[in-house]
């Protein structure tokens, strides 16, 4: 296209992309013949994830469910809608439930937080139905084991995040779930006050672990579901693990490309 | 403004009834989901008679060939009719036949009200899933199953109580997440199906045979852009249709009956019925991540890896599977929609009462087998140190210490030499324990189930003094 030189007969589209302005922004030529469709994946930030060229099964829809794709397009929804939500949300005992009653009765785009709250649910059910498929299909199997092992963290991290946004509304649902949920960790082996063998850890007939120091007081912040817990696990929803899961979904992706696609031997 | 809460406010003024069955509104919206199951079957009529395939009359109505889309067709026009009579006969509720019938909801609720009976039905379906999957792999079959489970949900929502739990803006990703999962296990089959029937014939596989390859651009990326869009989509329309949950502000004092954990972990509180917290809140867990990181290396299976396949890899597969849909999705299941306070198990349409009794008589097995032998359990001086109880306690439950340690420590070996034999070569012995070792966790949630209903048993060991129940 470049080369065709301006004439009085180009149109608004050409005229545009021959701009020095978008040759700077893209590199290169839009991606209409083969050589720049080539081109465009190496040169371009967002694609050069992908590969060149990719055989024609393992991009299937029927065969790859699509499912790791939308968990991650997911995770992007989460952190658009979430750091929006963060511009409204005051994670304190006087303005929490507040500001999630204005966004839901006042604010505008308050339909953000359904889409967050929406956004996460679907993100737990499509990582499980990624890892179901990754399984079925024997994806990690050598050369990609320790790939799976890097997705049963996500896994895990994924269940944490929808796990500590789920105290942020502070209303009964939230708060009642978070106390079933953390009082498990009371039961922790040795380092639960309710848990097998936390006598071991004593000094001169002294307790070290007590309800003020456990497991379960590690992650509250406190000794019940409180305004440190609010705290804590706002930041832990907000920037601790969303930090920890953006790393590991990079070296999960770069994993993918070594270790020869997603799926099927090398 | 929508004018229909106000019209049903006043159609309903006569009725006394607190909890009704079907109201106007419900019939009314009912009437649309009847719609979406006529346009979806419309789709599968026209499809159908694409396809053209026919099949013969039997001899009482002249033998002749018919093709398939009839039966699709008839079906369609019923579910027109059905959502017609909704939109037009919802003015008195009370008369309206088409709802769930009394028996029916009576013999379902028998069925899933108790939790022995749910796992024996839940563990016939997965086992049945296993045997039939040529069968239920069939487009037909599969399609069929849509619409029963469809037909099902719909009519079910006659219920009141039904409604009010799977009506829950909280629950409903559950019900879709049931629908989508069995639609993926439903692909699985069919393709799996697929690539065995090629085996046994000697056929190239389905994913090795169309696998030129393509460019990345446009092939992937629009297919990524479009998944995107999708997704997007979804995401406002559900927005805009359920507004999340918000109930009243937290209050440390007021405890709902039942609390809940996030849906998610409710195959874990669901283990607390059998096992303590420090088995079902942090050792299970940390065995179940723990196993399935070590899933990659424990199966030295090298078949099965890029395309789907069955026969190449039951075990593994199965394994998953049982692991995935009765224990996992299964307890999710029973946990969010038919645990209802004091953590008893409700019918899905009955009313959640709070004061439902349910006698728990459970019995440790040091209990067992200290008055089988008419002994007393064996008790350290009252006011005693922890030097002279622990004996005590190791003699009383020395029972439990036994067969704990026969269960991970010489079943594996037992096992080694009979039905893992093959196993046990290949792995190793490292590699066999721990495999044997977390196939044996995985199998004590469902022994522990069956021994609590079949002979009430509390604990294996029962140490409460030391937090240490098993």
């Amino acid at each position: 296209m470049s080369g065709i030189g301006k004439s009085a007969s180009m149109s608004v589209g050409d005229y545009i992309r021959d701009s020095q302005i978008w040759k700077s922004i893209f590199r290169h030529p839009a991606p209409y013949d083969r050589r720049n469709r080539v081109v465009v994946m190496l040169t371009n930030f967002f694609l050069h994830l992908h590969p060149v060229s990719i055989k024609q099964q393992g991009i299937a829809l029927s065969y790859t469910w699509c499912m790791g794709g939308v968990t991650f397009f997911l995770f992007l929804v989460e952190t658009i809608t979430g750091v929006l939500l963060m511009f409204y949300y005051r994670p304190t005992l006087e303005w929490a439930f507040n500001d999630i009653l204005a966004l839901r009765d006042v604010t505008t785009l308050g339909i953000m937080r359904e889409i967050h709250r929406w956004g996460a649910h679907a993100m737990v059910i499509t990582v499980w139905l990624h890892m179901y498929r990754v399984f079925l299909t024997g994806s990690y199997k050598p050369p990609r084991e320790f790939n799976w092992v890097v997705g049963v963290i996500l896994l895990k991290l994924t269940l944490l995040l929808s796990f500590t946004g789920y105290l942020l509304p502070w209303d009964q649902l939230a708060i009642w779930a978070i106390t079933v949920g953390s009082n498990m960790a009371r039961a922790t082996p040795v380092l639960g006050h309710e848990g097998p063998g936390f006598q071991f850890l004593n000094l001169g007939g002294y307790d070290l672990i007590t309800n003020a120091s456990d497991a379960r007081f590690l992650l509250l912040g406190s000794r019940f579901v409180g305004e440190e817990t609010l705290n804590r696990f706002y930041i832990l929803h907000c920037v601790a693990i969303p930090l920890v899961v953006s790393g590991l979904i990079a070296i999960h992706f770069w994993r993918v490309r070594k270790d020869g696609g997603i799926s099927q031997p090398l | 403004m929508n004018s229909l809460p106000l019209i049903t406010f006043w159609l309903s003024l006569g009725s006394v009834d607190p909890h009704p069955n079907v109201t106007p509104s419900v019939l009314f919206g009912l009437g649309w989901l009847y719609l979406v199951l006529f346009a979806m079957n419309l789709v599968w009529t026209i499809q159908s008679y694409k396809r053209g395939r026919h099949f013969k009359l039997p001899d009482l109505f002249g033998g002749q060939e018919a093709p398939n889309a009839a039966i699709w067709g008839c079906y369609a026009t019923a579910l027109f009719l059905v959502a017609t009579a909704h939109f037009t006969c919802y003015s008195r509720p009370e008369n309206f036949l088409l709802v769930m019938p009394d028996f029916a909801k009576n013999a379902i609720d028998f069925i899933v009200a108790d939790a022995k009976r749910y796992f024996g039905v839940t563990m016939i379906a997965f086992i049945g899933m296993l045997l039939l999957r040529n069968w239920l792999a069939k487009p037909n079959v599969g399609w069929v199953l849509l619409n029963a489970a469809l037909l099902f949900l719909t009519i079910s929502l006659t219920d009141w109580d039904f409604r009010q739990i799977v009506g829950k803006p909280d629950n409903v990703p559950i019900v879709a997440m049931l629908f989508i999962v069995g639609y993926f296990t439903w692909l699985f089959f069919y393709r799996a199906n697929d690539n065995d029937r090629r085996r046994l014939e000697g056929r190239p596989l389905f994913e090795q045979e169309k696998n030129e390859k393509v460019l990345t651009w446009p092939d992937l990326v629009y297919t990524e852009m479009i998944c995107m869009i999708a997704v997007t989509a979804i995401l406002i329309l559900w927005g805009i249709a359920l507004q999340a949950p918000l109930e009243e502000p937290a209050s440390a004092v007021k405890t709902p009956n039942p609390s809940k954990a996030p849906w998610y972990f409710l195959g874990l509180q669901e283990m607390l019925v059998y096992y303590d917290p420090w088995l079902a809140g942090v050792v299970f867990p940390s065995v179940i991540l723990g196993g399935m990181m070590a899933i990659p290396y424990i199966d030295f299976n090298k078949l099965g890896n890029g395309y789907y396949t069955f026969n190449e890899r039951k075990f593994a597969i199965t394994t998953f599977m049982f692991g995935f849909l009765p224990l996992w999705v299964g307890m999710i299941i029973l946990g969010t929609f038919l645990r209802g306070p004091n953590w008893n198990i409700f019918g899905i349409y009955e009313f959640w009462d709070v004061h439902k009794l349910e006698a728990l008589n459970n019995v440790n097995l040091s209990e067992y087998f200290w008055y089988g032998f008419g002994q007393p359990l064996p008790m350290a001086p009252a006011g005693s140190d922890f030097w002279t109880q622990a004996p005590y306690i190791l003699a009383r439950e020395f029972v439990g210490f036994v067969a704990i340690g026969v269960y991970l420590g010489v079943l594996p070996m037992v096992m080694a030499m009979t039905v893992f034999k093959t196993f046990f070569i290949r792995m190793g012995f490292v590699r066999y324990m721990v495999f044997s070792n977390l196939v044996l966790m995985m199998a004590a949630l469902p022994i522990k189930m069956v021994l609590r209903w079949a002979v009430n048993l509390k604990y294996f060991i029962a140490i409460p003094e030391w937090f240490f129940n098993v």
